[in-house]
């Protein structure tokens, strides 16, 4: 079947296209971008996105799916679904599931059930060690074989300096990219930033640097190495100083940070709020600052979701105990489009960190809008103000701190593999 | 003034006009416990149910004192006994305390925000007795009390906090409170138990006793705070005892007038001395006195309007 979306403006930032352009798409592809097109047979659906902008489909390099084992906080068709609401036509979602992605079997049960009931393309990204226990290698090599695009221990850092230099040395053989989750136990072990949360609540702090130390040791083997890494869910000022110094003198390195951590500060923990309890915590002010000013200049390259969906009972109890999470794929669009009408990001520059900037990260050819490429192409309306409501989410996980409040900024269609898996344009 | 308010949750939330009415409301009720007949029936046919997940001593017995003189009836719900060691979550237990009809439940609650959970979610009016490093609103306010009942007012005045701040709520109350009126406050403690950015809510750091008790009117001792690792951060209970037990010298050192406070339960030989609790300085029984006022007027306000 042909698609054509005719009238809109096509930001590229891949091919560095601003324009108003029309897409046809021919089954799978993109079979061509051009000023105007005219000659459409009958059997063409015609997509009117004028007064809309056209974009490749939003590319996230981590979320939580949660399936295998954890089905009752989403499942890969709920995950999918609420992606593809939110523009993401590919979804890379990490390890912790039960039982953990660190084998072929595990990776093969993602995919064929992602084939089966996906909405939205799933990459799994398998686990740098055995059970996530930080004591030996997964299975790489045939979890790259099962189709995996990179290896993390998310949720924890690989605990030994010794055992991550393995697996970066390791993973050069498949070219795979090492995502580091940065937090050092030691330090860690509290609630909510250390900073105003803790003082004025009495819980107890995970302090800024507790990721930073890490984020300095994950470098500095991986520089020693050679090899490539990615920093993920970087939420500190002190982080962005040290990647910012790290970048210039090592290229391999790459980072992300997630719409709460530009978004909203501790303060959103002082009303116990566990809807705001996530890892890492809200940080302040300054830090907040920091993101935005790091994603201006570059240093932050990417940004993900960690869209992390919990059961309302696990996150209906006192603030220690809740789990930590922000279910974040119906919302992320939209706030990252505040980076655009704050003029943190121009369009071109924001869209890179969504489409182009991952899909170079995990190697793919996608993330574009050219001829030949994956038809994955959202529709969407920077300016539309629209309310968030935790209980319209297609996703299980209603565990949002932005309940209630009005955003701007929506997608509007959402296109992939040439195949139209959510349209609110008619 | 009008009270308003339907649960007592911490003194940050406390105007100085709230808290010097919940005093002078402390006052009318503080002879009562002193009659022949210590039972006024004030709260007749209210239900006040204390919910304490944390063993207590002083306070629990103190509200259900207070409680029973203003003619409430009591009940007392502590973790033993408490469906939490069959897994029930705070929420359904406070579910099902609702469907009862109790007035007002104060909880204690080893997690801070436990309280402000139970206040979003029941009609009762709820009152924090303690929530872990968090707050303990009604033993900022019987100090507070006892302050003015000692210095002959509360504010322009020297105090020291010493000890445990960063896992004590019992400081962290009386920083607000004290802040709030306009006095000296003067954390002491070794760096470890001293929380960062501590200087935002307007007190000093001293880490020095000797230094900081010099002319102060006011001291506070505070316990080492076992149950939240709090001797993990010192090398020992003796060493703490040398650098920061309060002991006579101290007392001479802060001058006529001082008094010394606690909270209690006091560690006697590590953060106080013999001489210095049973001392002529020390208020530490008036403090557990004042108590009983304080948490009469707390119920008073909260539950006794006709509403």
């Amino acid at each position: 079947m042909k698609v054509l979306i005719r009238g809109g403006h096509l930001v590229d930032p891949k091919n560095d296209i601003d324009g108003r352009y029309d897409v046809l798409i021919d089954g799978p592809v993109i079979k061509e971008v051009s000023r105007n097109i005219r000659k459409v047979d009958g059997s063409t659906k015609v997509i009117d996105a004028s007064k809309r902008i056209v974009a490749p489909g939003l590319i996230d390099v981590h979320s939580h799916l949660r399936e295998p084992g954890f089905e009752y906080k989403e499942t890969i068709r709920t995950g999918t679904m609420a992606a593809a609401r939110g523009g993401f036509a590919t979804v890379v979602c990490m390890a912790n599931t039960n039982p953990v992605n660190d084998s072929r079997s595990v990776t093969e049960f993602i995919i064929d059930k992602a084939r089966a009931e996906g909405i939205c393309r799933v990459l799994p990204c398998g686990a740098v060690t055995k059970g996530l226990k930080s004591e030996e290698l997964s299975e790489i090599g045939e979890m790259f074989e099962a189709g995996i695009v990179a290896i993390s221990d998310d949720g924890r850092s690989v605990r030994s300096a010794g055992l991550l230099r393995k697996a970066l040395e390791y993973a050069k053989l498949f070219k795979l990219p090492v995502i580091s989750h940065c937090e050092d136990d030691a330090l860690s072990g509290g609630y909510v930033h250390e900073g105003l949360a803790s003082l004025l609540n009495g819980l107890e702090g995970i302090p800024a640097i507790a990721e930073e130390l890490i984020v300095g040791r994950d470098i500095a083997v991986a520089r020693y190495v050679d090899a490539p890494l990615h920093l993920t869910h970087i939420s500190t000022a002190g982080s962005v100083e040290i990647i910012e110094r790290a970048k210039r003198a090592f290229k391999k390195i790459t980072c992300d940070t997630c719409p709460h951590y530009f978004t909203l500060t501790d303060e959103s923990t002082l009303t116990y709020d566990t809807n705001a309890k996530v890892n890492p915590p809200l940080r302040s002010k300054e830090d907040v600052k920091a993101i935005k000013e790091g994603l201006r200049k570059g240093t932050i390259d990417i940004i993900a979701t960690d869209h992390a969906p919990h059961e309302s009972t696990s996150k209906d109890v006192e603030f220690d105990l809740a789990t930590f999470g922000i279910s974040g794929f119906e919302t992320a669009f939209a706030l990252s489009l505040g980076l655009f009408h704050e003029g943190v990001l121009d369009m071109k520059n924001l869209l890179a960190k969504m489409t182009a900037n991952p899909a170079r990260l995990l190697g793919l050819t996608s993330g574009v809008i050219t001829e030949g490429a994956p038809a994955d192409i959202i529709v969407f309306d920077p300016d539309m103000e629209w309310p968030v409501d935790r209980n319209s989410f297609a996703s299980k996980g209603k565990n949002t701190p932005f309940h209630g409040m009005t955003l701007r900024g929506r997608n509007l269609f959402t296109m992939v593999d040439g195949k139209i898996v959510y349209n609110e344009l008619g | 003034m009008n009270w308003k308010r339907k649960d007592l949750l911490g003194i940050r939330d406390l105007s100085k006009e709230e808290m010097l009415f919940i005093l002078d409301t402390a006052e009318s009720f503080k002879d009562i416990s002193r009659r022949e007949i210590k039972k006024v029936p004030t709260l007749r046919g209210k239900t006040v149910i204390t919910l304490f997940y944390e063993p207590s001593t002083r306070t629990r017995t103190s509200f259900e004192i207070a409680a029973k003189r203003l003619s409430a009836d009591t009940i007392n719900i502590s973790s033993s006994t408490s469906s939490s060691t069959k897994g029930e979550s705070l929420k359904d237990t406070a579910r099902n305390l609702q469907s009862m009809h109790p007035d007002a439940i104060v909880i204690r609650h080893g997690m801070p925000g436990a309280p402000h959970m139970l206040a979003g979610i029941l009609d009762s009016s709820i009152i924090n007795g303690g929530d872990g490093s968090h707050e303990h609103p009604t033993q900022a306010l019987l100090d507070l009390f006892t302050i003015r009942d000692k210095k002959g007012r509360i504010d322009s005045l020297k105090t020291v906090i010493v000890g445990d701040i960063a896992h004590s709520r019992v400081a962290r109350s009386n920083i607000f409170s004290l802040t709030n009126f306009g006095n000296e406050v003067i954390c002491c403690g070794p760096p470890t138990m001293i929380p960062p950015h501590i200087e935002t809510l307007g007190v000093r750091v001293e880490h020095d006793l000797k230094k900081a008790v010099r002319n102060a009117d006011v001291i506070m001792m505070l316990r080492i705070q076992k149950e939240r690792g709090g001797t993990t951060y010192i090398p020992s209970t003796k060493e703490y005892s040398t650098l920061y037990g309060l002991r006579k010298e101290h007392v001479e050192a802060a001058g006529d007038g001082v008094i010394i406070m606690h909270p209690g339960p006091m560690n006697r030989g590590i953060e106080i001395s013999d001489e210095v609790a049973d001392g002529p300085s020390s208020v530490i029984l008036d403090q557990v006195e004042n108590g009983v006022a304080i948490r009469m007027a707390i119920l008073y306000l909260l539950i006794g309007g006709e509403a």
